[in-house]
């Protein structure tokens, strides 16, 4: 079995009454792809929240390897070899592509306390900029202010940043949501291909993509896993069938 | 390329002629140019929190003032302070205070950050005016001023106001030129991305409050600087030194010659101080003026006079 990467148990998460995310337990192993689906408001936004550390926990544990991580802050989990990318576009609009990237490398370069010499002269940071641009198909806009990219091309943007920082973990809430078609294809291969040697949460609508990709599925409703296991197991599931897919949602896509 | 080489020539010009002002200007107006380099020097360390980064203070002169102070008080009674001891004193003095004021008020963000800065500025003003610690509302004469020696040899006599105004000068030039070099480097990036987002910064690994600590602290020397430069010049500091009027008249300059430029505060400094200067001799009513002229170029030029300037040094929208 592949080493587990990303573990939670009993992970929770309250705001005021409502229990957003509900004792979930899930698994993250290298090389897989695991995609978590649910109905608008299932939780599945707080739980990547509560895995990035950009919220705290109300209750469970969320360990990296063999590491308890539970309420680290952000930026200790970031470094620890976790990249996400966001389901509402969260860049540096009036900065190039290229320079979004950058700053997301310039993150693991240890110490940015430099004043003196110009960024650029650092190579490692601009250098994986460039390879991050080029994996999502972006190398040619490198140049241009996200601002002026277009919605898809913007969500690009957000997912090259997290390769930029060479993560082990990459936190996907929603990567495709506002790309074209062919866009879409560009990236549903590109994460094929990055799961090879990445572990992958991917929470997504686009139930063709989920399929396509993932080697495990989980579902979740009202915060708390309904089904999970392997995708074909979970979509035949009926419990799955009644709450969320219906028959027709998990043929025909969201 | 040429764009760059024609900034190149632009500033070394300028340099030039502030070099030469003193040989053509008389006294009264080669101080007043060094006033305008000081309060140039101030600005410039509160661009670095308050367009760079995004940090609006409302107490940057507190820093400005206690470098002064400290100056004041490592003078003996009738005789002179060393130049380069109390220099260190001073602008490390006012470093290590934005260090422990930063610690404190970097906790808050927003309008909390304003108050919180202008409260802690208003509670050292009232710890000078109010108690006998440092000459309590009149403040500290500074009879001699210091003296610099390397070996045995003295490379400038601060008593002649045109070594003075070059020692100034020579402030200025490194702290513009070091704010140059800060805006690409990677601490200047990470200042830009922590102004335009610091919750992703934050996402990305960055350990967003460290990075504003330091830069806080950074502003804080330089307004340490300009202070202890300030203090020297005129030979007395006195409480006004760390009020809000006067993080008030910078942050003014600021904003005038327009925010996260590099040249902004300094054309800001430059001209308030002008505009100053022109009024109050043709009326007494001059604050009026004054404050029509800045509503009017705040409302003509929402970026500053430096937004006049095609090159912007700010960089914020390109790789740098
Ligand atoms: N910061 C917050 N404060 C209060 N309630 C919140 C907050 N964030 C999320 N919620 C609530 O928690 C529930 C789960 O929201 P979440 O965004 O995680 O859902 P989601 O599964 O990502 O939905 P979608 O598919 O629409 O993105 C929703 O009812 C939402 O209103
Ligand atoms: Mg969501």
């Amino acid at each position: 079995m592949a080493e587990v990467v990303l573990s939670t148990e009993r992970l929770s998460r309250r705001f005021g009454g409502l229990v957003a995310v509900d004792e979930v337990s899930i698994e993250c192993r290298h090389g897989e792809v695991h995609a978590l689906i649910g109905p608008n408001g299932a939780g599945k936004s707080t739980l990547i929240n509560l895995l990035s550390g950009d919220l705290k926990p109300s209750g469970g544990t969320v360990r990296l390897r063999e590491r308890e991580v539970t309420g680290l802050p952000a930026h200790r989990i970031s470094r620890l070899g976790v990249g996400r990318s966001y389901q509402k576009t969260n860049v540096f609009l009036p900065f190039t592509a290229f320079e979004n990237c950058r700053l997301a490398a310039q993150s693991r370069m240890g110490t940015s306390l430099r004043f003196l010499r110009p960024a650029q002269a650092y190579r490692a940071p601009c250098e994986a900029a460039e390879r991050a641009l080029a994996q999502v198909g972006l190398a040619a806009r490198a140049h241009w202010p996200v601002a002026a990219l277009s919605h898809g091309e913007q969500r690009q943007v957000e997912i090259a940043m997290a390769l930029a920082t060479d993560p082990q973990l990459l936190l996907l809430d929603e990567p495709l949501a506002g790309m074209g078609a062919e866009e879409s294809a560009r990236i549903v291969s590109l994460l094929r291909a990055l799961a090879a040697d990445h572990a992958i949460l991917l929470v997504e609508h686009d139930m063709e993509a989920v399929f396509a990709l993932a080697d495990r599925l989980t579902v979740m409703v009202n915060g708390a896993v309904l089904e999970s296991g392997a995708p074909a197991a979970v979509r035949a599931s009926p419990a799955v069938k009644a709450a969320y897919l219906g028959d027709d949602d998990v043929d025909s896509g969201k | 390329m040429s764009a760059r080489l024609a900034a190149m020539l632009l500033v070394l010009s300028a340099i030039a002629v502030l070099i030469a002002l003193p040989f053509v200007l008389e006294k009264f107006y080669v101080q007043f140019a060094t006033k305008v380099l000081v309060m140039a020097i101030f600005a410039a360390s509160l661009n670095l929190l308050v367009g760079y980064t995004g940090l609006v203070s409302l107490g940057h002169a507190a820093f400005f003032g206690v470098a002064g102070y400290l100056l004041a008080l490592a003078t003996p009674a009738y005789d002179a302070a060393e130049f380069w001891s109390s220099l260190a004193l001073a602008v490390g003095g006012a470093a290590l205070l934005a260090l422990a004021i930063g610690a404190l008020v970097l906790r808050t963000s927003g309008i909390y950050f304003i108050m919180a800065t202008l409260a802690f500025a208003q509670m050292l003003y009232f710890l000078f005016h109010d108690t006998s610690l440092a000459g309590g509302s009149d403040g500290i004469y500074i009879y001699v001023r210091p003296v610099a020696q390397l070996g045995g040899w003295q490379p400038f006599d601060l008593e002649n106001f045109v070594h003075l105004y070059f020692l100034v000068l020579a402030a200025f030039v490194l702290v513009l030129g070091f704010l140059r070099l800060l805006v690409d480097s990677p601490f200047g990036r990470t200042l830009a991305g922590i102004r335009v987002n610091e919750h992703r910064m934050r996402a990305l690994g960055f350990a967003t409050f460290r990075y504003k600590l330091v830069c806080f602290a950074v502003a804080g020397a330089l307004a340490g600087l300009a202070g202890y430069l300030s203090a020297l010049q005129f030979g007395v500091v006195n409480p006004d030194m760390l009020g809000w009027h006067l993080s008030g008249s910078a942050l003014m300059m600021v904003i005038l010659g327009g925010l996260g430029t590099w040249l902004g505060p300094v054309l800001g400094a430059a001209s308030m101080m002008l505009l100053e200067l022109g009024l109050q001799s043709v009326t007494k009513h001059w604050q009026l003026l004054m404050g029509a002229a800045i509503v009017t170029v705040a409302l003509a030029l929402p970026r500053g006079l430096a937004g006049l300037w095609v090159w912007r040094a700010a960089r914020g929208q390109n790789d740098g």
